[in-house]
């Protein structure tokens, strides 16, 4: 691998009425054996993936919220949250299953603004 | 009439259209909805409003896999699979605003 | 779909050989798998596949190489955690033979 570039990944949407969430993660995890600089980025219906007691039981389908624990296994340590977007949603960083950086909106444009790289969920 | 929604509010109109419309009956969100149905939402204002006009229901398995089982509005009433089935079947018809 | 026999039950597995119901493994089956990768058991062999639920159990994703090897390395020591001393135990990978044998999916971007 040449030069490190700065990957972005962008998650908009809750994560089990569809299979962005999950998608995003693999690729997360994949991304993660080629040593880049990987920023993620929870926005709008985005900030409901971290959301702790997640119990998937009853709908019969895989609960792979733990999984972003494991994120810091694989050295992907910067995550950020928008605040607009988690008081709307009446959340808070103890809500959240790990340990985010919180951005206000203009942060978080100037943060997108300096990626080589950004994939949307 | 029972309506259906299964999309978060604040990603889709789906729930502000059947709100807007819809002035009596049964509303049962399922899947994202659900989060609709959680305290502190910016579109809990709207639920308590509809409270007044329809009697509001959330499928509770949807609300547990999200991790929102305590934090269901007040008077919002929770449901499982076999309430579910009994809503449609107490009411006349259904409607499932996609 | 393929099926293997254990202890005369039969389990489902996919066409690679990895359990297709995780809570079907017991060590039985672990065995049996062993022995179709041509992998004999011992005690450093289980430290690894128990590592491996473990990660599992807590995550719930099998972790990718690097990662288990750092993860080994951490909790059993330097010596346990790189490449040759798990190579050496699972000669087809850590990541793809240990797993299959501890009855999970195969990590995640393993091809």
């Amino acid at each position: 691998m040449s030069e490190i570039k700065k990957f972005m990944f962008v998650n908009r949407k809750a994560p089990h009425g569809t299979i962005y969430a999950l998608e995003s993660l693999e690729v997360v995890l994949i991304t993660a054996a080629f040593d880049q600089d990987v920023s993620l980025v929870f926005l709008d219906d985005g900030v409901y993936q971290l959301k702790k007691g997640q119990q998937t039981k009853g709908i019969a389908t895989k609960n792979f919220s733990p999984a972003y624990l494991a994120l810091e296994g694989y050295d992907i340590e910067k995550l950020y949250v928008e605040k607009e977007s988690m008081q709307a949603r009446g959340l808070s960083e103890e809500d959240l299953l790990v340990d985010v950086t919180v951005l206000g909106r203009a942060e978080m444009g100037e943060l997108m603004n300096q990626q080589d790289v950004v994939l949307s969920f | 009439m029972l309506h259906i929604i299964n999309k978060s509010p604040l990603t889709n109109c789906a729930l502000d259209s059947c709100l807007r419309v819809v002035q009596s009956g049964d509303i049962l969100l399922i899947e994202d909805a659900v989060y609709a149905a959680t305290s502190g939402n910016v579109f809990e204002d709207k639920i308590h409003e509809a409270m007044g006009r329809c009697k509001v229901y959330v499928l509770q398995p949807d609300l547990d896999a999200r991790g929102f089982s305590d934090r269901i509005i007040d008077g919002v009433s929770p449901v499982d699979y076999g309430g579910f089935v009994d809503l449609t079947t107490t009411n006349k018809n259904c409607q499932s605003w996609l | 779909m393929a099926n293997i026999e254990v202890e005369g039950k039969s389990y489902e597995t996919d066409e690679e050989g990895y359990l297709v119901n995780l809570a079907d493994w017991n060590k039985d089956i672990a065995e049996y798998i062993a022995k179709t990768e041509n992998v004999d058991m011992t005690e450093q062999h289980w430290e690894v596949i128990n590592f491996l639920r473990e990660y599992f159990e807590e995550y719930q994703i099998a972790p990718a190489v690097r990662v288990l090897t750092k993860a080994i390395g951490k909790k059993l020591g330097a010596d346990k955690g790189n490449s040759e001393y798990l190579y050496g135990l699972f000669p087809y990978g850590p990541g793809k033979q240990a797993c299959k044998i501890a009855g999970l999916p195969k990590p995640t971007g393993c091809v």
